[in-house]
């Protein structure tokens, strides 16, 4: 295995900053003459604000200024990155988000001013003595009812409170309706794919720090996609020149998709700061970002399964309602649609699906992608049904997948809802689970569990995902409004030591360690000599961030294209130097070399005459060894693998415990496979989260119930098992030319389905032969109600 | 505003603190010491957590002056003399114990506690002992794995790749 | 959080006094109450440390029992009384998490008697007595049902003394989110009968399960139990768990319990 080249476990240099308390994030950053700013958030989900008095507020100690929605409603509002038209031809309905609350505040936690003060207890003590005076109208949070209730509105300019209503494809309905009327089986399952928190485990934070002397703003914040805020700051909602603002993300603490978005508190302490001439600080705490980060999933769907008698696929349709809260979120289109409805063929033959998609504004906190986005939805719901299906036919669970998988054969494969997957082999992931999981043993294991009086099930996966986001054309098809590609600038200095500016921002998935490996790895000098620049919009020159498991694949990409350009400039100061033709210079083992003879140049030695080019083509070429790149790709890549879950249950009190978890992937290629095994640990964890423990809940005013930790259940050390990863089964991604596919969302894709088939497999084996489905997250409360129905 | 003293890492250190302080904000905000940090206002997390007279705390659920005069260790504290990663260190970084960082500090510290009171933990204590310190990246894997070969155990076995 | 003047007292007589000041409040490890200051659900002008308090600090045997100080880390009775009263120990080391049983302490969990702490069944099966700066109050005259006690305004809980019963047992079932109790039960046999002391489930707080107690006395096994029916009137229902699922929990632990006491 390679020291810290490609393929290497390589462990982290970042570690060492973050073991030591060195660490800086965005809350550890003080600048001088900072002030606090706190914001005021609706305790209402639904309200009309009549007046917001602040003088009292203004009055206190240490008070600066206060900036209620009024001030800012000139501003842009944030917008949607993905417009989705209605089947019908109609556009999208977009309501404007302003940067804070105007007019009527539309979930809990909404807000509608920022209190800026000398210290942060002066600006909350402030914060408390701003009175607003609001009319409180009814909530609407139940998607049903608010389809159903056209006069009862979020927006009042929406009746019927839907921003779509998206059919995919339509073109395919009337096909997938007949195969449905044909069908000698059709299995129906009604599921609700439960409202996520991400948790982030550091909250979000931002600084703005506006320069009076140049009219520059400066962004501090915690984004997982610097670029696309200020973008998104600049153009849409503040209208200042998009050269004049500068967004840092410094070292961020987790993101899982809520840090991918631009927030109105980044363009509130901005503002603020512009107006007072000083850096205005805010940090959120748990209890606001409970309230207003973006959550995600919260869906409900009714999924339809036709098949033969003997278990083969005809057709798939859905019916889904699409919760995306008061506001349209950046990617809160595109999550629902097209990384959703897209991925409904799964890794199956299934030779017609139709998707239907409604998208409900509500009064709770807006819904966006949260690690996975559409696909665990998607996941969820296919692999459900099947076990369901299975189950109704007397089929085995396995068997089933297999009898309908997409043969390795079948490559490039088109599905019917619009992807082509370049390349997989599901039987070779699935056999390698088989074996890990020693499926052969259950029974033996499942008497065990019953000799203590435990009800043992075992439940599986067979998933796959589109990632590595995304071919810019084909998602400008699909109503992108950004492209989706990334850049990177290689930055060899004179002395020979390498600076990477990637449009990448890593919140944990190891950039730091794992890019160099790919670099030292193509130019042969040690990973050691590279360093990575990123999260600073004034250092990189473009990049559209991390997230949806593009890092590697797309932004990795952009770099080693940027690196094909050093190389390819070598070359030509090589043979210059080597006094031979450009054609037979090779560059292997970090030597430029002419063909057939002994003679070469250490790449050390190119790099030192590019900055000194006293013996230099200088006529030709120009000095100096900087390349850019901007990579964009042909096409998603495609992981795919097989899960197992084994859990067992407890009788008297419906507790629900993961025996075992074992996952078999494939990754294609993979260049630190440490860190790819922790990204499926931390996907898999939220996975058995969603199944089993988490749940943002609100009741029938709007009111959040599960708004700390008290009640909203994170996973903890001792609610999860270790569990056995394997990624041997590579099908090398054909389209890059590392041959990678995304692995940072794959746990959380495929494994709640396979928990909740094996707590209904364990309940049924246990005598609860009614019980066909239990909804997420399946708690002891909900497991023993189902065992008690 | 009222002046309290204690010992921090070893140094006796002063500063200005209200009543409503916390020993996290002191730490953080008066001396500068960034890697105790703050995950959550019900504390849970842990993500806070230091030592105070030899005792693991949530040190956001500490008042400052209810801390004066006590011994406090932070992240910062717990490098070799010489800088180099400590044993539980250099085990989280070996194990890939962590991904963003944040509640690192708190699982070391939590971690150090342990082992301070139970050198060879079972796996099934190094997960009840991590109740208080909650992570999202991990899914506790490798924290669990980490915390496991720091106190001397074979972790071999743990997950074939 | 509100801002409020800081005393640490040495003695209880110093902390009385300054407990009679106007908006004074007592803390000891402060692992409920500052957290509901920060988020603004109290504001006390005064906060009275107890945690220099040495003389309510400690563990120690009395006649045929054991004394726990009120300002005890629920970690030093884990570790303390587990010679005398291994129930005991084994409840306060399942408290919170290991910085919460640093810091927490019985007195304080007494004196705020959530409806979901620990504490309180072992109090109340054990008939402890708790002693304040004033008197001693019996566990069956001390809890008033959720966040209300017999004590009054300013009166400081010392400490508790427990009788050591035959055999004992605590068995929790973790609220899977804030791990406190969503149902707990601790079952004592003592030489006069068996005690039932039931937390979390019930919105009047920890309660007395007497039927069980009665069914137990006369036979002391988990199958004493089985033909008794819970009520899930007053049971407490919330996104956790069903008043229905609590009276199952109840009647559960308390089988559990039985088998595990020794």
């Amino acid at each position: 295995m390679p020291k810290d080249g490609i393929g290497a476990s390589t462990v982290r240099r970042e570690d060492v900053r973050f073991l030591t308390g060195k660490g800086r994030y965005t809350a550890d950053i003080n600048l001088r003459h900072q002030t606090y700013a706190v914001f005021c958030r609706s305790d209402i989900a639904h309200g009309r604000i009549n007046s917001i008095d602040t003088a009292a507020a203004m009055a206190m100690p240490g008070v600066l200024a206060i900036m209620t929605g009024a001030d800012f409603a000139a501003m842009g509002g944030n917008p949607a990155g993905w417009h989705i038209p209605s089947r019908d031809g109609s556009a999208m309905r977009e309501p404007k988000r302003p940067v804070l609350a105007h007019g009527k505040v539309r979930h809990v936690g909404d807000a509608y001013a920022i209190v800026v003060a000398e210290t942060l207890e002066q600006a909350r003590d402030a914060a408390a003595a701003v009175n607003a005076d609001i009319t409180e109208l009814e909530a609407i949070v139940d998607m049903a009812a608010a389809v159903a209730n056209p006069g009862h509105r979020v927006h009042d300019e929406i009746d019927g409170n839907l921003a779509f209503d998206w059919g995919w494809i339509e073109d395919n309905r009337a096909a997938v309706d007949a195969a449905f009327a044909a069908a000698p089986h059709v299995t129906t399952l009604e599921l609700t794919n439960n409202r996520l928190a991400p948790n982030a485990m550091e909250t979000r934070a931002s600084i703005g720090d506006y320069d009076p002397g140049t009219g520059d703003y400066k962004l501090y914040t915690t984004s997982q996609n610097p670029h696309l805020s200020r973008l998104l700051i600049a153009a849409f909602v503040m209208g200042i020149p998009e050269n004049k603002l500068t967004v840092v993300a410094p070292d961020v603490g987790g993101g899982f998709g809520s840090k991918i978005y631009h927030y109105g508190e980044e363009a509130a302490v901005l503002a603020a700061s512009k107006a007072l001439e000083r850096p205005v600080k805010w940090v959120a705490d748990r209890s606001e970002a409970f309230l207003s980060d973006a959550h995600g999933r919260d869906h409900v769907t009714k999924i339809q399964l036709a098949l033969d008698k003997q278990g083969n696929f005809l057709a798939l349709r859905t019916e889904t309602l699409a919760n995306v809260g008061a506001y349209l979120s950046n990617f809160s289109t595109a999550t629902p649609t097209f990384l959703h409805g897209t991925l409904m063929a799964g890794p199956y033959r299934t030779p017609l699906v139709y998707v239907n998609v409604k998208a409900v504004f509500t009064n709770t906190a807006p819904v966006d992608a949260y690690r996975g986005a559409g696909r665990p939805e998607a996941t969820y719901s296919i692999e459900r049904v099947i076990d369901k299906a299975a189950h109704e036919l007397g089929l085995d669970p396995l068997a089933i997948r297999r009898q309908n998988f997409i043969q390795p054969d079948q490559y490039p494969y088109t599905t019917p809802v619009g992807l082509v997957y370049d390349t997989g082999n599901y039987n070779a992931t699935l056999d390698k689970m088989i074996e890990l999981a020693d499926i052969a043993g259950f029974e033996k294991r499942a008497a065990a569990s019953k000799a203590k009086g435990k009800l043992r099930g075992i439940g599986y996966s067979t998933w796959i995902e589109a990632c590595g986001i995304a071919p810019s054309n084909l998602v400008g098809v699909l109503g992108a409004r950004v492209g989706l590609y990334d850049a990177a600038t290689v930055r060899v200095n004179a002395t020979g030591n390498i600076s990477v500016m990637t449009g990448a921002h890593s919140h944990g998935q190891g950039h730091e360690t794992v890019f160099p490996q790919i670099v030292a790895d193509m130019l042969g000098v040690p990973a050691s000599s590279v360093d990575i620049v990123h999260g600073d919009t004034s250092k990189i020159p473009f990049g559209m961030g991390s997230y949806g498991s593009r890092s590697l694949a797309v932004c990795g990409t952009a770099i080693t294209k940027a690196v094909d350009k050093i190389i390819a400039k070598g070359k030509k100061i090589a043979a210059h130097m080597l006094e031979a033709a450009e054609g037979d210079i090779e560059f292997k083992d970090g030597k430029f070399s002419v063909a057939g003879t002994d003679k070469a140049k250490a790449f050390g030695e190119i790099a030192f005459s590019a900055y000194v080019p006293h013996n230099y083509p200088l006529e030709t070429l120009e000095p100096g060894l900087e390349e850019t790149a901007f990579y964009d790709p042909a096409n998603f890549t495609y992981p795919a693998g097989a899960y197992a879950c084994e859990v067992e249950v407890d009788p008297d009190t419906g507790k629900v415990t993961v025996e075992s978890f074992t996952c078999a992937d494939d990754f294609g290629n993979v260049i630190n496979p440490l860190i790819v095994q922790g990204q499926v640990h931390g996907g898999v964890a939220q996975g058995i989260g969603q199944a089993l423990l988490e749940n943002v809940a609100y009741d029938a005013q709007g009111q959040l119930l599960s708004g700390s930790y008290m009640d909203y259940t994170m996973p903890r050390a001792d609610d999860l098992p270790f569990y056995t990863v394997d990624h041997s089964c590579n099908t090398p991604c054909t389209h890059n030319p590392l041959g990678v596919k995304g692995c940072g969302e794959a746990g959380a894709i495929g494994s709640p389905p396979a928990v909740i088939n094996a707590v209904v497999n364990a309940l049924q084996r246990g005598g609860h032969k009614a019980v066909t489905h239990i909804e997420m997250p399946a708690t002891p409360a909900r497991v023993w109600a189902a065992m008690n129905a | 505003m009222t002046k309290i003293s204690m010992t921090v890492n070893g140094k006796a250190v002063s500063g200005e603190v209200e009543g409503r302080t916390l020993l996290s904000a002191f730490l953080r905000e008066e001396l500068g010491l960034r890697g105790t940090h703050i995950g959550c206002d019900t504390s849970q997390c842990g993500a806070c957590a230091v030592h105070l007279d030899g005792q693991l705390v949530k040190s956001c659920t500490v008042l400052a002056m209810d801390a004066a005069g006590g011994a406090v260790t932070s992240i910062e504290g717990m490098q070799n003399a010489d800088g180099s990663l400590s044993v539980i260190q250099a085990a989280f970084q070996e194990h890939h114990g962590l991904q963003c960082g944040f509640c690192t500090p708190g699982m070391v510290m939590a971690t150090a506690a342990l082992l301070k009171v139970n050198p060879k933990p079972t796996e099934a204590e190094v997960r009840h002992h991590l109740e208080g310190n909650i992570c999202r990246c991990t899914g506790y894997h490798n924290i669990v794995k980490a915390v496991l070969a720091a106190s001397g155990q074979d972790v071999s076995a743990i997950a074939a790749e | 959080m509100h801002n409020f003047d800081f005393v640490k007292p040495a003695t209880v007589a110093d902390a009385a006094r300054a407990l009679s000041a106007d908006g004074a409040q007592a803390l000891s490890g402060g692992q409920t109450l500052l957290p509901t200051m920060k988020a603004r659900l109290a504001q006390p002008s005064v906060i009275v440390s107890l945690t220099g308090i040495s003389e309510i600090k400690g563990v120690c045997a009395v006649d045929g029992g054991v004394s726990v100080g009120a300002a005890t880390p629920h970690a030093v009775v884990a570790a303390e009384v587990g010679k005398y009263y291994p129930a005991l120990a084994k409840l306060a080391g399942g408290i919170g998490d290991p910085a919460v049983r640093s810091r927490g302490t019985l007195g304080g969990s007494l004196a705020n008697n959530d409806p979901a702490a620990c504490y309180p069944s072992a109090v109340l099966a054990s008939a402890a007595v708790v002693h304040t700066n004033k008197r001693k109050i019996a566990a069956d005259d001390y809890f008033q049902g959720m966040f209300s006690t017999a004590l009054e305004e300013g009166e400081i809980i010392t400490s508790v003394t427990f009788a050591i019963p035959e055999k004992a047992a605590y068995v929790k079932f973790d609220q899977p989110a804030s791990r406190f109790a969503l149902t707990g039960v601790f079952v004592a046999k003592h030489k006069g009968g068996v005690r039932v002391a039931v937390t979390g489930a019930s919105n009047n707080g920890v309660f007395r399960w007497t039927e069980a107690e009665a069914a137990l006395s006369a036979s002391f096994a988990a199958s004493a139990v089985e033909s008794l029916t819970v009520s899930a009137e007053d049971m407490i229902s919330d996104l956790h768990g069903s008043a229905a699922y609590r009276a199952n929990l109840v009647k559960v632990l308390t089988k559990r319990a039985v088998t595990a006491a020794h």
